[in-house]
């Protein structure tokens, strides 16, 4: 299942490489914080991310608690042509997950 | 929690043939669970440990490894940008710690070959503290510490 907004996405070539540049819509509940009643809000957050570049990973990651709500994420890859697709995916400690694509400008 | 079976029952009448099949778990589910989450390393609460839990142990200093757009002065806890990059050959995985959080592992990032060391991202921190970039290299853990002082911690209510 799809939740939330679209990822933002931008992949530009510079040089022989490709930087990648995600905002993605999460709330990273960090599960310390209370609600105004003094119940604990559980944890809620992105553990996987997976990016993909023609089909081939080019960066995975395990998340915890500490990243920042809204993430934000920056690399770089070698290879990539104008037109390819980059896809991100992301699966959170929900069990939610959402792809979204790119195309390298 | 079966979640197939209470997908199924959220569907309500609109069962398809689809989600039946899930039901009885012959389709991969809607709800994915993330794959290998290393839980006991994002719940330990010290290097060591987390090292340990990563599969590595006594991580050697390295001045192979470097902090970029990352500030000394975090005036807002909640939005910290760390950029880590490492100069060591065959970095396989980067991962970012933050000794003073309630758990100390904020992420790992796997760098496959053709993938530059070197990535970006924004993470919330407790109070002053260092920080920490461990690095895997053919199979060696490295580390490299940069202390990030807070004016407003991020991770409170």
């Amino acid at each position: 299942m799809a939740i939330g907004e679209p990822m933002k996405i931008r992949a530009a070539l510079a040089g022989d490489q490709t930087e990648v540049k995600v905002l993605m819509n999460h709330e990273m509940e960090t599960g310390q914080r209370k609600d105004a009643q003094g119940q604990t809000i559980p944890a809620w957050f992105i553990q996987s991310v997976m990016a993909t570049w023609n089909g081939k990973a080019v960066l995975s990651a395990q998340w915890g608690t500490a990243i920042a709500k809204n993430p934000f994420l920056s690399f770089k890859f070698k290879g990539g042509a104008k037109g390819d697709k980059i896809l991100i995916h992301w699966v959170d400690s929900r069990g939610d997950q959402r792809t979204d694509e790119a195309v390298i400008a | 929690m079966d979640r197939g079976r209470r997908k199924a029952l959220k569907s309500g009448g609109g069962l398809t043939l689809a989600t039946l099949l899930a039901a009885a778990g012959w389709l991969p589910p809607g709800r994915a669970q993330a794959e290998g989450w290393n839980k006991s390393a994002f719940e330990a609460h010290s290097l060591g440990e987390s090292v340990k839990a990563l599969g590595g142990s006594d991580p050697v200093q390295s001045k192979d490894i470097e902090f970029f757009q990352t500030p000394e002065i975090a005036e807002n806890g909640a939005v910290v940008p760390v950029g880590v990059t490492s100069r060591i050959p065959k970095t396989e995985s980067i991962a970012i710690l933050i000794e003073k959080n309630p758990n100390m592992l904020a992420a790992v990032f796997d760098i496959p070959p053709g993938t530059e060391p070197a990535l970006s991202t924004r993470v919330k921190m407790a109070q002053t503290s260092n920080v920490y970039a461990l690095v895997k290299a053919d199979g060696r853990y490295y580390v490299a510490a940069k202390e990030i002082k807070v004016t407003l911690g991020g991770c409170g209510g």
